[in-house]
C-alpha cells in the first residue's frame, strides 16, 4: 500500500513537471524490493570474466556492486547461490508477445496492419495486451526486458517499444524508461507475398525497394518542411499538416527511432545498407539475418547488429541457407551477435539457443566461453535498443535486472530460479506466490494445477 | 504461433511445415554440394570401450557394439571383436540406439512456405482422404534428411499434412539412410491419421461434433463396404461419402491391424477418441496430447500411447492445461509415453526437448526410451529398431558426451549399419564462408 502511494506521488510530480506532454510516456514504476545480496554464486556479467564465487548486491533497483565480495547492509536478503549461476536479465530484442497474445486466437491477432505496404504510423503498444500469459512464461525463463515489434507483412510495419517483463495493467506501464522506439521494416518474400497477391505493389524485392526509398524521400521532405518552417520563425499560420506515418520516418532520420529490419538473405541486408546510405539513417540490427555468416564483414564495418536464431533454417527459401554457425560466425568476426526469439516458445528458453551456437562454434573450431555468449543474450540486444547504458551487464548503478540459474545456463537442466526486475523478485521458482498469473489465467481449469 | 512472423502465408499453413528434396543428382548441383559417398552396406564395425545405453537393458558402463551385414550381431561387456572389423575406440563416449521422431514431414515437404512442387505433405484433391499415403511423394534425396539425422535421428513416422478431411492419411515409418523407396520404408502403412479437436473441427465445418460424426460415418461406411464389397462392385449398394479407395485404407484400422493416430489436445477431446476407439474396437494412439495428464488415467488404463511435444505450454483453449509437466505426469501415471519434434526441419531439436523433460521430472532412461524403443513399438517396429539388441538393425549412435545436452553431440551415425556421411547442404556452406576472401 505505502509503496502504491508513492507512486502515486512520483505520478503526480512527473505530471506537475510537465510530461503530460506525452500522454503516451511510460508510466512504469520500478515494483518494491529490497536490498538483497547474491553470495558464492558463479557470475557472469556480460561485461569481462567470468567471476568464480562472487557476490552481487541489489539495491535501491540498482545493481549497487558486483565482485568476488560484496559490502551489504544488515537488513539485506541472502540468497546462497552455492553451485548457481547469476546473469543479467535476458533480453529478447524481437518478440510479438502481448500482440500476438495467447490463446492466439483471431481476435488476438494484433501484430500486422496489412492494410497498406506503409503503416510507419502504428505503433505495438497500442497493440499489446498486458495479460497475454506469454509474459509469465518468459519470465519464468528468464527474460527481463523484449523489444515488441510489429509482424513482418509490411515494408514499413509501424513503431516498436522496449518493455519491462512486469505485470501490469497497462501497455504504458510496461513500456521501459527513456528507450527509443523502434521502427520494423522488412525485406524479401513476406511483403511482396501479402501485397502480390492482392494485385498491388510490392509484388517483387525490386518493388520492395522503390516503395522503400519513395518513402524515405517523402520523410526527407516531410523533414525539410519542418525544419523550414522552424527556421523562419515557426509562425502557426505557416504549420506544416502533421503526418503520423512521415513523422515516424522523419524520426529514424532524426536518430531519435532505431530501425529493426526483418531481413534474411546477405543481398538484401547489402542493398538495405545502400539505402541507408542514400538517405542518412542507421540500422540497428537486422533481425532473423539467416544468411549474417555470409556478409559478416559488412556487418561490422557498418556497425549493425544481427539478431539471430540458433537453427531455424528451410521453411521458406530465404531461410534455406541457415546454418547453425550464423551466430559464432558473426562473433568471431567481431559483430554485434544476438540470440532472439521472435517465438513465445523459444523466448522460454534462450539460454538454450545461446548454448546450441556455443556447440555448433565449437565444431568449426570457434572457441566460445560462457562469457562470450552471455553477451549474445543480454549487453548486445540492449545496444540494438539503445539502452545500454540502463541494463544489459551487472555493473555498479545499472538496472538491477538479474536471473539467479539453478546451474550454468548453457546446460538443458537449468532452470531459471529467482528474476529480479529493477532488484525486485517477480519470479521465484520454488515460490508459488512469486509466479505472476495473468488475468487470463485466473478461474480457468478450476482445480487443476497446471 | 510458432511461425507467426517469421513466415506469412496468404493462407494459413499447416502447423507443422516440413522439407523437401533437391530434384537433381549432385553432380548437377552447385560445386560446393554435399558429396554423398557410397553407402559401405555390410561393413563390420565393432564400437569399444563405451558407455553404452542400450534401452532394452541396463546400461553398461564399458562395453562394445557390433555390427555386420547392416545388423546388431553382438552387444555388452565382454565381446569379442570379429577379425578385420573396423574399430572405433568410444572411450569416454556414449552409445545409444538410433533416435525416432514423429508427426513430421522429412522427405515429403522441401520448402514450406511459396515454393511451388516441392511440398507434396499436403493435397486439396477432394477425393482423397484416408487413402493419401506419404510413401508415394517421399524423396530420399531431400536436403532435409542429412541435416536431421547427423543429429542422431535415424528413422522416422512422415505423417501426411492436410487432405482437408479428419481422415488425413496414411503415416509410414522411413529411415534417414538417403534410400529411395522401397528401400527406405520401415514400415507402411504405420499409422492412419485422424483429426479431432480443434484440428478436426477446422476441417469439419468448424465444429467438433461434425469432425466426429464425419469420422464415424467413415469408419461406418468401411465397414458397411468390407461385408458388402461385392455388391458395391455391381453397384447395388448404397452410396458411401467417401471413394472405395479411402474405404480400403480404413480396413487394417478396422481390423486393428494399423494403429489409429488421433491428433487432439483437449482432455474432453482425448476422452471422445477414446470413445470412438471402443466402438470401433480401433487401436488408438494420441498425438498432441497437451492435456493429456488430466486424462492419464483413463490413458493408461485403456492402454493408449501418448506422442507429445514435451516444451508445449502455451495456453490456447484447445489445451489450456498445457504443462511443461506433461511427459513426466504422464509417465508417473504409467501412459506409454513417446516425444516428437512435429517438426520436420528442426527434428533435430527432439533431444533438447528431452532434456527439458527431464529438466521437468521425467526420468533420464524414461526419455531416452520416449524417443527409442517406446516410439518403435508404437508404430510396430520394434523388432527392427530402437534398442540395441542383435539382430536388430544398425542403427547406432556414438554422442560425444551426454545425449541431452545441448553442448554435446553425435561423432558417429549408423543407419542399417552403414556410417551417415557428415556433410550436409549446411556444412557444405559453412565451409563456403568459413572464410571470407
Amino acid at each position: 500500500m505505502r509503496a502504491f502511494l508513492v507512486s502515486l506521488l512520483m505520478a503526480a510530480t512527473a505530471i506537475a513537471a510537465g510530461q503530460q506532454s506525452n500522454p503516451y510516456a511510460s508510466t512504469y514504476q520500478p515494483p518494491p524490493g529490497r536490498p538483497t545480496v547474491i553470495r558464492n554464486a558463479t557470475i557472469l556479467t556480460a561485461a569481462g570474466p567470468v567471476i568464480e564465487n562472487g557476490a552481487v548486491l541489489l539495491q535501491n533497483g540498482k545493481v549497487a556492486a558486483v565482485g568476488q565480495t560484496v559490502n551489504a547492509p544488515a537488513d539485506a536478503l541472502v540468497i546462497d547461490a552455492s553451485g548457481k549461476w547469476v546473469t543479467p536479465g535476458i533480453i529478447d530484442d524481437h518478440s510479438h508477445l502481448g500482440v500476438y497474445a495467447a490463446p492466439g486466437i483471431e481476435s488476438l491477432q494484433d501484430g500486422n496492419e496489412m492494410t497498406n505496404p506503409n503503416t510507419a504510423e502504428v505503433s505495438a503498444e497500442h497493440s499489446i495486451w498486458p495479460q497475454d500469459p506469454q509474459f509469465d512464461l518468459a519470465r519464468a525463463g528468464g527474460v527481463t526486458t523484449m523489444e515488441i515489434l510489429p509482424g513482418s507483412g509490411n515494408l514499413f510495419g509501424g513503431r516498436g517499444v522496449t518493455v519491462k517483463n512486469v505485470p501490469s495493467r497497462t501497455a504504458d506501464g510496461m513500456k521501459f524508461p527513456g528507450a527509443p522506439y523502434a521502427l520494423k521494416m522488412a525485406c524479401g518474400e513476406n511483403p511482396m507475398r501479402v501485397y502480390g497477391s492482392k494485385g498491388q505493389a510490392p509484388s517483387t524485392r525490386m518493388g520492395n525497394v522503390a516503395g522503400y526509398r519513395k518513402a524515405w524521400q517523402s520523410a526527407a521532405e516531410y523533414r525539410d518542411q519542418w525544419k523550414r518552417w522552424r527556421d523562419e520563425g515557426s509562425d502557426p499560420a505557416k504549420k506544416p499538416s502533421r503526418n503520423l506515418q512521415l513523422e515516424t520516418l522523419a524520426g529514424v532520420l532524426d536518430g531519435n527511432i532505431r530501425i529493426q529490419n526483418h531481413c534474411y538473405r546477405a543481398d538484401e541486408m547489402a542493398t538495405m545498407i545502400d539505402i541507408s546510405k542514400e538517405f542518412g539513417f542507421k540500422i540497428a540490427s537486422f533481425h532473423h539475418a539467416v544468411e549474417a555468416y555470409k556478409i559478416r564483414d559488412l556487418l561490422v564495418a557498418n556497425n549493425i547488429c544481427a539478431s539471430m536464431w540458433a537453427d531455424w533454417w528451410g521453411f521458406k527459401l530465404e531461410a534455406y541457407d541457415g546454418i547453425r554457425q550464423n551466430i559464432a560466425l558473426v562473433h568471431e568476426a567481431g559483430g554485434c551477435a544476438i540470440v532472439h526469439s521472435d517465438s513465445a516458445d523459444g523466448i522460454q528458453r534462450l539460454n538454450q539457443e545461446a548454448a546450441k551456437a556455443m556447440r555448433a562454434g565449437a565444431e568449426a573450431g570457434i572457441n566460445l566461453t560462457p562469457a562470450d555468449a552471455i553477451t549474445w543474450l543480454t549487453i548486445n540486444p540492449a545496444k540494438a535498443l539503445g539502452i545500454d547504458k540502463q541494463t544489459g551487464s551487472l555493473e555498479s548503478g545499472k538496472n538491477a535486472d538479474v536471473v539467479v540459474w539453478s546451474g550454468n545456463p548453457f546446460s538443458v537442466y537449468t532452470r531459471a530460479e529467482q528474476v529480479f526486475v529493477d532488484g525486485a523478485l517477480l519470479h521465484d521458482r520454488t515460490d508459488p506466490s512469486k509466479q505472476h498469473k495473468s488475468d487470463f489465467m485466473i478461474g480457468i481449469l478450476p482445480g487443476v494445477r497446471r | 504461433m510458432r511461425m507467426c512472423c517469421a513466415v506469412i502465408a496468404a493462407v494459413a499453413v499447416a502447423q507443422t511445415p516440413a522439407p523437401r528434396p533437391p530434384a537433381q543428382p549432385p553432380a548437377r548441383r552447385a560445386a560446393s554440394a554435399p558429396t554423398v559417398q557410397p553407402p559401405r552396406a555390410g561393413e563390420t564395425v565393432a564400437i569399444t570401450n563405451a558407455r553404452i545405453l542400450p534401452v532394452s537393458g541396463a546400461a553398461i558402463e564399458r562395453g562394445t557394439v557390433v555390427m555386420q551385414g547392416g545388423r546388431i550381431t553382438a552387444v555388452g561387456a565382454n565381446v569379442t571383436v570379429p577379425a578385420g572389423a573396423r574399430v572405433i575406440d568410444a572411450t569416454g563416449k556414449i552409445v545409444t540406439p538410433g533416435w525416432l521422431d514423429a508427426g513430421v514431414q522429412t522427405g515429403i515437404m522441401e520448402i514450406a512456405s511459396s515454393a511451388e512442387g516441392t511440398a507434396d505433405e499436403s493435397t486439396t484433391d477432394a477425393r482423397v482422404s484416408a487413402a493419401f499415403d506419404v510413401v508415394d511423394s517421399f524423396n530420399g534425396n531431400s536436403t532435409v534428411i542429412p541435416v536431421t539425422r547427423i543429429e542422431g535421428i535415424t528413422r522416422t513416422l512422415v505423417t501426411p499434412g492436410s487432405t482437408g478431411n479428419v481422415f488425413a492419411g496414411q503415416a509410414a515409418v522411413v529411415d534417414l539412410s538417403g534410400d529411395q523407396v522401397p528401400d527406405a520404408i520401415t514400415k507402411t502403412p504405420a499409422a492412419m491419421v485422424a483429426l479431432m479437436g480443434e484440428s478436426g473441427a477446422g476441417v469439419a465445418g468448424g465444429s467438433r461434433a461434425s469432425a466426429m460424426l464425419r469420422m464415424r460415418e467413415m469408419l461406418e461406411d468401411a465397414r458397411d463396404y468390407a461385408a458388402n464389397r461385392t455388391a458395391f462392385d455391381a453397384a447395388r449398394r448404397r452410396e458411401y461419402v467417401r471413394s472405395r479407395l479411402d474405404l480400403e485404407a480404413l480396413q487394417p484400422v478396422l481390423k486393428a491391424q494399423e494403429p489409429l493416430l488421433v491428433q487432439a489436445n483437449r482432455a474432453s477431446d482425448l476422452l471422445a477418441a477414446l470413445r470412438l476407439a471402443r466402438e470401433f474396437n480401433a487401436r488408438l494412439v494420441i498425438m498432441g496430447g497437451a492435456e493429456a495428464w488430466m486424462v492419464a488415467d483413463q490413458l493408461a488404463a485403456a492402454h493408449v500411447p501418448v506422442v507429445i511435444n514435451a516444451l508445449t505450454d502455451i495456453p490456447v483453449f484447445d489445451s489450456l492445461g498445457a504443462t511443461l509437466e506433461n511427459a513426466a505426469r504422464l509417465s508417473k501415471a504409467g501412459v506409454t509415453l513417446a516425444l516428437a519434434s512435429f517438426d520436420t526441419y528442426n527434428s533435430r531439436t527432439l533431444r533438447q526437448q528431452a532434456g527439458n523433460a527431464i529438466a521437468y521430472g521425467l526420468g533420464r532412461d524414461a526419455a531416452l526410451e520416449a524417443v527409442t524403443l517406446t516410439p518403435a513399438r508404437i508404430w510396430g517396429v520394434a523388432d527392427r529398431v530402437g534398442s540395441l539388441e542383435p539382430g536388430k538393425d544398425a542403427d547406432v549412435v556414438i554422442w560425444s558426451g551426454d545425449p541431452f545436452e545441448l553442448t554435446t553431440g553425435p561423432e558417429h551415425v549408423f543407419i542399417k549399419g552403414r556410417e551417415m556421411p557428415p556433410d550436409t547442404r549446411q556444412t557444405e556452406l559453412l565451409k563456403r564462408y568459413r572464410t571470407i576472401k
